[in-house]
């Protein structure tokens, strides 16, 4: 992973200074309300209902397990001894003073962490694959590419004011697993139809919340080289141009939408012009230096024939590890080697939260079968990303025992939940308690596993942090006069063929809430053919007929 | 008289007179410019040269165009003097200057000598900007 030489450090220390200051000048009154606003919002720090949370920038959603165990010890000293992983590969304390977030910070960037612009509006987190760099389908790497706009986006003196949050995502797979048609930019690594080289399919003007919009492309093959002047064009004429009298309005894709592709295109290469091949192009050495923090673990030479033998043995005689291997575990580039998720979606714990000893069990876990590193996941899980066979088995048990084995991986109750009214401020709707009610109504394995792959995804407002618009079904909750309701919505997709739901009908009760999952599910299993997923039927059957059965 | 930032420090100078972006669309002459919110540099009509001075005013800190107006206003050729008027805040004055702007008229701040300060807040950035026009991957 990318290791901070003098200048990354020196930049994150001196941001700590700075905020230092900023909230010593806050709390002495010096600097108003609505003027530190910003300022802490940038630094992570909101100020919630109960008390302010801290979202810590994990990007790209890569971790070492030095930095695991420091979030783990904050998360112990500053707050209740718990965290929770985000939808932007980030991770959430829900109790820290705001007195103390300087100090957090400081520890943090003593791990080289930070907490920099992961809130406000300013360019965010740049996500990716959680399998990069060892999925099956990868053309190429996309961490290295995450980390030069990391770099670029950080502290970028033009663009810490922008109409509202900017966020951009990276793709280098044929299975789209960072979303990237919902980013404000998303970014497509994709040969030259004719020379066959990598260079940027680039999307804009996607986004979730309260319209969402799927993006569109603005260029369907950009040299790597352009990547930040280019990206740089494209801030600019939003920063210029994107609405600010109105906060719902503001998100890039509404521009884009306002100006039609064609003529923000046109003003993107009108700047463009005047910066392209300046000196923000990227060399060759930059590119190389980065990319040499990216290079492969020391696999071992393993006999892949024997280590499969060895773990169809141990599954032949424990179906319980053979199911978990099914569904938690994805094949790896290497032989001989596996990508273990582990699911914090266990009924009766809010999902994407884990412990402080959690924390501490999996960064030893990391150590000992992944070479120190790991990964969030937006679907807030966890990735052990280089595991070798023989050791899965041994793994898994103490999974099973940290209660981070529920093997439901890509299936209904792995379910992608905001934070919700529990926590939120901005939220109409509480979500974790209805998370909770449709795991422990379809805990079911069996049953799940039927359903076939299936994304429902839940958010407690239209800010749509659960992404519950590109959810197979998705939930929304919204206020009715002062009480909760959840609208739901079907068909909604996060892959290349990315989709937003419809919305079914009048919205529920939180009471009512696995039923009408039930009865969604029942249309399902009713008009499937036989190698139909969720989404296939409901893209040929449509929404009438889940409708009929729903409010029947 | 206004107080200022220029050069680093606190100067105390006479208040200039500025023609707005319509006057010099209708043909006014003068040597000074204030662009608001929402109008670009592009909009200005003739050799940009013939002012000394263009300010940019922020009426409210949050609206952030006037960063890359300034950008863009040195980007056109702009040699002579850009100033950031109105209710930005001290905790963007590093940013102002990246982005070219010289001189500063805090309309909020009362202690400019402690808003000094802001300016050192970091000692290297990883962008090319305006005072910089290296990006620190071609410096490291």
């Amino acid at each position: 992973m990318y290791v901070y030489d003098q200048h990354d450090q020196r930049i994150i220390d001196e941001r700590v200074a700075q905020y230092r200051d900023q909230t010593r000048r806050y709390l002495a009154g010096e600097l108003k309300e609505e003027e530190f606003l910003p300022l802490r919002l940038q630094n992570g720090l909101y100020v919630q209902r109960l008390a302010p949370m801290l979202r810590i920038a994990v990007p790209y959603g890569l971790l070492s397990s030095k930095q695991l165990r420091k979030v783990a010890e904050i998360s112990r000293n500053y707050d209740k001894g718990y965290a929770h992983i985000s939808t932007r590969q980030n991770i959430q304390l829900n109790w820290p003073r705001l007195e103390d977030v300087p100090d957090i910070l400081e520890e943090l960037a003593s791990v080289q962490m930070h907490a920099v612009q992961t809130s406000g509006n300013c360019i965010r987190n740049t996500t990716t694959d959680q399998y990069a760099g060892v999925a099956t389908d990868e053309l190429e790497d996309p961490r290295p590419w995450c980390e030069i706009v990391r770099q670029w986006s950080t502290f970028h003196p033009e663009f810490a004011f922008l109409p509202r949050k900017f966020k951009i995502a990276v793709c280098a797979s044929e299975s789209d697993r960072a979303a990237i048609h919902a980013h404000d930019i998303g970014l497509e690594l994709v040969a030259h139809p004719e020379s066959g080289e990598v260079g940027f399919r680039v999307l804009v003007g996607g986004g979730l919340g309260r319209t969402p919009v799927i993006g569109v492309e603005i260029c369907a093959w950009l040299e790597k080289k352009h990547l930040i002047t280019y990206l740089e064009s494209i801030l600019r004429v939003y920063n210029q141009h994107g609405r600010r009298d109105n906060k719902y309005k503001a998100r890039i894709k509404i521009l884009v939408k306002a100006m039609g592709i064609d003529a923000f295109r046109e003003k993107v290469e009108a700047e463009w012009a005047r910066l392209k091949d300046g000196p923000s192009t990227l060399t060759d050495t930059e590119v190389d230096r980065v990319k040499s923090h990216f290079t492969e673990p020391a696999y071992r030479e393993i006999d892949p024939p024997a280590a499969q033998a060895a773990v169809d043995q141990h599954g032949s005689e424990n179906p319980a590890f053979a199911n978990w291997l099914s569904r938690n575990t994805v094949a790896h580039r290497v032989p001989g080697y596996r990508i273990v998720n582990l699911s914090l979606k266990s009924t009766g714990y809010a999902p994407g939260d884990i412990t402080d000893s959690q924390l501490e069990s999996v960064a030893d876990l990391a150590d000992r079968y992944s070479f120190g590193e790991l990964r969030s996941t937006h679907q807030q899980n966890l990735v052990l990303a280089d595991v070798e066979q023989e050791s899965l088995f041994e793994l898994w048990q103490t999974l099973v025992s940290l209660k981070l084995a529920t093997p439901n991986i890509g299936y209904l109750t792995d379910m992608i939940c905001c934070p919700g009214g529990d926590y939120c401020a901005l939220a109409n709707a509480k979500s974790i308690p209805v998370a909770e009610a449709i795991q422990s109504r379809f805990d079911d394995l069996d049953y799940l596993y039927d359903l076939g792959p299936l994304d429902l995804n839940i958010s407690g407002c239209m800010n749509a942090c659960g992404h519950h618009h590109i959810g197979h079904i998705g939930i929304l909750g919204v206020d009715k006069k002062g009480q909760e309701f959840y609208q739901v919505s079907l068909g909604g997709n996060s892959d290349k063929d990315a989709s937003i739901g419809k919305i079914l009908g009048p919205s529920f009760g939180q009471d009512d809430m696995p039923d009408v999952i039930e009865k969604i599910l029942n249309t399902y299993v009713d008009k499937r053919t036989e190698e139909e997923t969720f989404l296939d039927t409901y893209r040929r059957i449509g929404l009438a007929p889940f409708k009929e059965q729903v409010y029947a | 008289m206004p107080k200022l930032i220029r050069n680093g420090a606190v100067v105390e100078e006479a208040a200039a007179e500025f023609l707005s972006l319509e006057q010099v669309q209708a043909g006014a002459v003068g040597s000074a410019l204030i662009l608001e919110p929402g109008e670009a540099p592009d909009q200005i009509p003739g050799e940009l040269s013939r002012f000394e001075l263009i300010a940019l005013n922020f009426p409210v800190f949050m609206d952030g165009r006037g960063f890359s107006y300034a950008r863009e206003l040195r980007e056109l050729g702009f040699g002579g003097e850009i100033r950031a008027i109105g209710n930005f805040i001290r905790d963007q004055l590093f940013f102002l200057k990246r982005c070219g702007v010289d001189t500063f008229e805090l309309g909020n701040e009362q202690n400019l000598e402690e808003a000094l300060a802001s300016f050192a807040d970091f000692s290297d950035s990883y962008q090319a900007a305006i005072d910089q026009p290296e990006p620190l991957f071609r410096r490291r």
